[in-house]
């Protein structure tokens, strides 16, 4: 048999593929998208303070931070998942009955958060000293210097880094399947997966990764196009003879 | 230019070190109500630095600072820098911000002024800069003489009771430094209780009050410009103006 063909027919059987689609966009979207932005909101929160924490001049909320960050890189995102999942089980049992989702969303933000967490750390410090500085001497205290001033800076410098790990988020989503989950709680990736297993064509799992791009690609740019406009500020007025202070001579020119 | 209530500013035997290298060395200053004193001297001779003990923006590690003769060391910095504005050679701006937001940040924040009181108050210290136009834009869209008359309006917009200037025309290109010494000698004659350190001989013998000089981390001299310009006692003081006259 020629392998081209059997490739093609394994990957790119359309009626595979027209046979998944509406559970893909009826159950596997919806939940995939609950799962990645519930977990992208959490993870940026407890991202955002561990990098303050991970800043501060206090040991006891650095150290505690850094100890986190390494742990939470360093595992595989598999281990975090089941070991959330598994391990506090019995716990979300008590609290949320038989639905894998909320240990699910609580572990990927974990895990997003260690990443995001350096990533805002580097944003942060890489705003001059300075705009610290400006801030404090206009009474300011270090906190709201820190999140009227600092912060807001800190965090658009990063924010192609930060979409990155919303696209690694959307992608881990899909080891939640881990957990076990009922027929209605499939995300993509499971949907796929069931429908390659029965039929044992692949084409609804290439299906389920043109999903996941529909969702990623089109992000890439949009921050892309966010990060320019912000580094540009919105186009500028045109230049306009600069006008003097009230009261000067009329020799205090200030050309431009 | 504003009507302020200024308070008179004395800085008493302030010493200071980052680890070996002592930076202030016992340094007084006096400036009464209302008058302007001028801080001059060698790069390096603590200038900034006293600058920066007087809001506390660095702790001396002995010394006094009193406003109006009460000692501010043991007040809540945060509150003490809302009476005292600074500005700073390279202005500090947030470039996040547009100019109008940089003046009404503090203002909400601090002042819990309304948004229509701040954005109001913001462009009346604009119109004083000469600078009502420029509201909406960016920072970094403005010169950087206009940048720094923004940052003296964002300081005036707080009714500080001192305004202190750190090398505040330093950073300018030379055709810009006018309008900026322009309206710190406004502020001046309006009454404002200001310290300014300067590299502009000029400004400092035309607009101080006081002119005092600095050299290893203390004051060397202090008087009236006539006296400090025209007749230097410290040979340092000699030296130094040899060099920058």
């Amino acid at each position: 048999m020629d392998p081209l063909n059997t490739l093609w027919e394994t990957f790119f059987d359309w009626d595979s593929m027209r046979e998944a689609l509406p559970e893909m966009l009826t159950v596997g979207l919806p939940n995939t998208l609950t799962l990645a932005v519930s977990a992208a909101l959490l993870g940026s929160v407890l991202g955002m303070l561990l990098a303050v924490a991970g800043i501060s001049r206090t040991r006891w909320l650095r150290w505690p931070a850094r100890v986190y960050t390494d742990v939470f890189r360093g595992l595989p995102a598999a281990a975090t998942i089941l070991l959330i999942g598994v391990g506090l089980a019995p716990l979300g049992m008590q609290v949320w009955g038989p639905n894998p989702y909320p240990l699910g969303v609580l572990a990927l933000s974990l895990i997003a958060a260690a990443y995001l967490g350096e990533i805002f750390r580097a944003g942060i410090l890489s705003v001059e000293a300075a705009q610290l500085e400006g801030a404090r001497a206009l009474g300011f205290s270090w906190g709201e210097a820190m999140r009227l001033v600092i912060i807001p800076q800190g965090v658009r410098r990063v924010l192609p880094a930060w979409v990155n790990q919303l696209i690694a988020l959307i992608k881990d989503s899909s080891l939640v399947y881990f957990l076990g989950l009922l027929a209605s709680q499939r995300e993509l990736f499971r949907i796929g997966q069931d429908y390659a297993a029965n039929t044992g064509n692949q084409s609804a799992l290439l299906l389920a990764g043109l999903f996941y791009l529909v969702l990623t690609v089109p992000l890439t740019h949009a921050v892309n196009w966010l990060d320019r406009r912000l580094r540009q500020g919105r186009p500028a007025a045109p230049p306009e003879p600069e006008t003097e202070p009230a009261g000067l001579t009329p020799s205090g020119k200030d050309p431009r | 230019m504003t009507t302020t209530t200024s308070v008179s500013l004395a800085v008493r035997d302030v010493h200071l070190a980052f680890g070996a290298h002592r930076v202030l060395r016992g340094a007084d200053l006096d400036v009464a109500r209302g008058r302007a004193a001028c801080v001059i001297g060698p790069s390096g001779s603590g200038k900034s630095t006293l600058l920066r003990t007087v809001n506390r923006l660095i702790e001396p590690d002995r010394g006094d600072v009193l406003l109006d003769g009460r000692s501010v060391l043991r007040d809540d910095p945060d509150a003490l820098r809302q009476r005292i504005g600074m500005v700073f050679q390279q202005f500090n701006l947030f470039p996040h911000l547009s100019v109008l937001r940089n003046i009404t940040l503090a203002l909400r924040k601090l002042k819990k002024l309304s948004e229509d009181e701040a954005v109001a108050l913001a462009r009346a210290q604009l119109a004083l800069v000469g600078l009502a136009g420029k509201a909406d834009a960016r920072p970094a869209q403005l010169s950087g003489g206009q940048q720094q008359r923004v940052a003296i309006a964002r300081a005036l917009a707080l009714r500080p009771q001192v305004m202190l200037f750190d090398e505040a025309t330093s950073a300018l290109d030379p055709e810009l430094v006018k309008g900026v010494l322009a309206v710190m000698a406004d502020l001046a004659a309006a009454g404002m209780t200001m310290v300014v350190v300067t590299h502009e001989m000029g400004f400092a013998r035309s607009v101080a009050d006081t002119v005092a000089f600095m050299d290893a981390g203390v004051v060397l001299e202090a008087g009236p410009p006539e006296a400090v310009f025209e007749a230097p006692e410290h040979p340092r003081l000699r030296r130094f103006l040899s060099q920058v006259l």
